[in-house]
């Protein structure tokens, strides 16, 4: 096996993993304390890498684009929450569903309105578009290594958020339960609204950062959303926790099952047999895995503890 | 005689807390035995290990003479045990009489029959009826479940467990939330089937359960101290200063 | 019993619209109409089956578009070696075999995944069931044989005895009477004693439990009916489409499906059929006007979700106090 292939494989499988575990955070935090399944999770994702991505070309710099983009998609994740969401939290989950299975068309469709029906390249700058020799032939983009940064950095971040402060507290004890809640007496309106608009942040600086490497498309918050809905459930809906071994775990099966199954699959059956069926498998693998954990705990890695 | 029920040395506990502790009790044929024990006491536990929603920490439940302490709870309510609920959990967007029919159904073998329509099956519909006019709610068979009050709903829990011909009724406190008038029904409708069914009620109601027991166990923190007679309960110590005192 | 009537008298309008319009259009030169309407039949029978779980059994699948697309497949793949040869074992234009595979594979597909989905409850199971769909959608998209991505095109339609699919009539009228077999189906199996410890599983299956009821064998099964049903939907939509790509089966085509139940009115024979003709027409309608149709389609649905909560069979009889029977 090529060992350089695979510390590189395994360097784009955490980067893949990290970029799923902003995606998921957002939609795990907003479904543990608002029990709220938001399935246009996605769409903010790719409205935020529109955003950024016009923005960079405004002001021809990226990294300055992705800050002033945040609060931006923060906003739209709060009016977002303030017209349509707030009114479906007394519904059932599959109204939830069905809900925003909507406002994705609508999201959408506005993007489409406004950006087109192509794609939009976002190009770097030039410290961030090279390549870092890590050690002796291996070789990494440095892009790579700023995504990975910053996953790391916001799940130190949240860590700290759920662990030390007073809306982490909230979150623990299980804020769903909104009488309690308003006993403590909090602004549920506002907790709420804030709390949808951090998932929303998270998710659009997300795809902010794929947008350099993907570029911001139309199609690619349908593409996330489901694996990001996998990760969420094998870690164990509301758990950020879960939602963080779960991404990575996701990331690395996902990228290694793509360019090492054939090999795998050479050793026990024919060559021909293996280059046929390792795509169809390695594209399967992380539902796969999904099902397994679910066989054995139905309600993922790290369930919630009241639910 | 072989009792019906024998729970020995059954122990359930949370966290270190020990909701049940030890508890052996015997439950003969026809009679109606009460467990009584203030809040917290380990009641609804002691009911969900019974039918087996909850697993024991240790010790065994059998019924009839054979262990059942490890088979699944829908194989128990097939050998003959059957529940109340406490919160009333009866389903609501059906007609009455369909509450019932369901219990009468679960007599089957097995009710993966698809093509006859339920309700044209007058040996279901008929042991349905019979089952609801015994709690005395013939009336309301093709309501909606959704439009009975509250003492017609504690009704209808006792038809349900009537009409799934239960050789155990566990009722789960079926006197909570009624008014006196409802309550002295209640009463009137378990010493019906005293004697004939054999029931396992757990009540908070002193007078109630005074007034119906055959025998009575006190549950205090998960432990059975005393069991016996309403008489012998009444003169006991123990109750006394656990309990009874307490009321 | 006013409601009774009414949605009854509901039932046979549509029936009646469906059996009559189509041909009519047809012999009046818009074949396009006769094309809108065997689509809508085809997409109702899916309808249809989803509600069996959905409207009576609280199972809500968001993955159902897969069991179409493996039914279509099931028609598409004998088809392609029967003209392309290899793999002798299927290939075929029979249609009875195709549909026998398309029901058999999807019938074997839900008590596998449905196992495993049926463990789970609420939002889990509507999650799991989609990742299941996404597993298929991917498995075909990487089965380059068949096209992957770019889908399969179906030289020859399956072969009847009587029938030939290749008459636009011939089709939709195999397609309407397979739906008002589907609505009996479904109607039957709910009023009977399976469809009773069904609904009731779906009211509170911890009571069930406690009856004595497997409940999880009762709603496996009806997973298995739903899933079979939707798989022969799924043969006939390869049959009219002639032309199958993993596009059907994506996740938003399972959305749809869901939508339709919830629009007409779940847990009733014609709320699933009435929701798929209005989601059809209003679908066609609006992308006559605009690309940008998705938009009003979006807030649409939203308005619906957020507005109409019995579906439109709610509205159209009136108060429904009681639901279903």
């Amino acid at each position: 096996m090529d060992f350089t292939l695979l510390f590189i494989q395994t360097i784009n499988g955490l980067q893949l993993g990290l970029l799923l575990f902003l995606v998921a955070s957002g939609l795990t935090l907003v479904f543990g304390i608002l029990d709220f399944v938001n399935l246009a999770h996605g769409s903010l994702y790719m409205v935020g890498a529109f955003i950024c991505a016009s923005l960079t070309f405004i002001i021809g710099n990226f990294l300055w684009a992705i800050v002033i983009s945040l609060p931006i998609i923060a906003f739209i994740g709060y009016l977002i929450e303030r017209t349509i969401v707030q009114s479906l939290y007394t519904r059932n989950h599959l109204d939830h569903v069905l809900g925003t299975f909507g406002l994705i068309l609508v999201l959408d469709t506005l993007a489409h309105l406004i950006w087109g029906p192509a794609g939009i390249a976002v190009p770097l700058p030039q410290w961030l578009d090279g390549r870092v020799e890590l050690f002796e032939g291996v070789v990494v983009p440095t892009f790579r290594l700023l995504i990975i940064g910053t996953g790391l950095a916001v799940a130190a971040g949240l860590f700290w958020l759920v662990n030390y402060t007073r809306l982490g507290m909230l979150i623990r004890a299980g804020a769903s339960n909104r009488t309690m809640v308003s006993a403590l007496g909090i602004d549920i309106q506002l907790l709420f609204g804030l709390v949808f608009a951090l998932g929303a942040t998270l998710a659009g600086l997300a795809g902010m950062l794929i947008s350099p490497i993907t570029e911001a498309s139309i199609g690619m918050g349908g593409e996330i959303i489901i694996t990001a809905f996998v990760v969420i459930i094998i870690g164990g809906i509301g758990s950020i926790k879960g939602a963080f071994i779960a991404a990575i775990i996701v990331g690395l099966i996902d990228t290694l099952g793509r360019s090492f199954l054939d090999t795998l699959f050479k050793l026990v059956m024919s060559i021909e047999a293996a280059e046929s069926s390792a795509p169809a498998v390695s594209a399967m693998l992380v539902y796969i895995l999904m099902a397994l954990i679910l066989a054995f705990k139905p309600q993922g890695l790290f369930p919630p503890k009241v639910r | 005689m072989q009792p019906l029920l024998k729970i020995s040395g059954l122990m359930k506990s949370f966290g270190g807390v020990n909701a049940t502790d030890d508890v052996n009790l015997e439950v003969k044929k026809q009679e109606l035995h009460a467990i009584i024990g203030p809040n917290g006491a380990g009641k609804t536990t002691l009911i969900s290990q019974l039918c087996g929603t909850l697993k024991p920490d240790a010790g065994t439940i059998e019924f009839e003479g054979r262990n059942i302490t490890t088979i699944p709870a829908y194989k128990r309510a097939g050998l003959g045990i059957t529940r109340s609920f406490q919160i009333t959990s009866l389903l609501l967007a059906m007609p009455v009489l369909n509450n019932v029919a369901l219990a009468v159904q679960a007599r089957d073998s097995h009710s993966f029959r698809f093509i006859r329509a339920a309700h044209k099956i007058s040996r279901i519909r008929d042991a349905a009826l019979a089952a609801l006019e015994q709690v005395g709610l013939q009336n309301r068979a093709s309501d909606n479940t959704a439009t009975l009050s509250h003492g017609e709903h504690r009704q209808l829990e006792i038809a349900v467990a009537l009409a799934s011909n239960a050789q155990l009724m566990l009722l789960d406190e079926p006197m909570a939330g009624l008014g006196p008038n409802e309550s002295e029904k209640m009463i009137e409708l378990l010493r019906e089937l005293k004697g004939t069914h054999t029931i396992l009620l757990i009540e908070h109601d002193m007078d109630a359960v005074f007034a119906l027991a055959d025998r009575i166990s006190v549950l205090v923190y998960g432990k059975i101290i005393a069991t016996g007679t309403p008489d012998e309960i009444r003169s006991n110590d123990a109750v006394r200063h656990a309990y009874l005192g307490e009321e | 019993m006013g409601t009774m009537s009414r949605k009854s008298l509901v039932t046979l309008f549509v029936l009646a619209a469906l059996a009559i319009l189509p041909p009519i259009f047809l012999w009046a030169g818009n074949a396009f109409y006769l094309d809108l309407a065997t689509r809508l039949v085809i997409l109702a029978i899916a309808a249809v089956s989803l509600n069996l779980i959905l409207g009576y059994g609280g199972m809500a699948s968001f993955g159902h578009a897969a069991f179409i697309g493996i039914g279509a497949y099931a028609v598409g793949i004998p088809a392609y070696h029967n003209t392309y040869g290899e793999f002798d074992l299927v290939a075929s234009y029979n249609g009875m075999f195709q549909i026998f595979l398309a029901v058999g594979i999807t019938a074997v597909f839900a008590l596998i995944t449905g196992v495993i989905c049926l463990r789970t409850k609420g939002v889990y199971f509507i999650m799991i069931t989609m990742a299941f769909a996404q597993m298929v959608f991917f498995m075909f998209v990487s089965l380059e044989v068949y096209g992957g991505d770019d889908g399969l095109v179906i030289d020859t339609r399956s072969e009847f005895p009587l029938i030939n699919l290749d008459n636009p009539l011939h089709l939709y009228f195999l397609s309407f009477g397979s739906l008002v077999a589907a609505m009996l189906i479904v109607r039957t199996i709910t009023r009977s004693q399976f469809g009773m410890v069904l609904q009731g599983s779906m009211g509170n299956d911890e009571r069930l439990v406690s009856l004595g009821y497997n409940t999880f064998a009762y709603k496996l099964t009806a997973y298995v009916i739903s899933g079979a049903m939707c798989g022969y939907a799924g043969a006939l939509l390869g049959n009219f489409t002639t032309f199958i790509s993993p596009e059907m089966m994506g996740w938003t085509r399972s959305g749809e499906l869901m939508f339709m139940v919830i629009l007409g009115g779940a847990g009733s024979t014609i709320g699933p059929v009435i929701g798929s003709a209005l989601f059809v027409l209003v679908e066609e309608l609006f992308s006559s006007y605009t690309i940008y149709w998705h938009l009003p389609f979006g807030i649409m649905l939203l308005a619906v979700v957020l507005f109409l909560r019995r579906g439109l069979l709610g509205v159209i009889s009136g108060s429904g106090k009681n639901e279903g029977h």
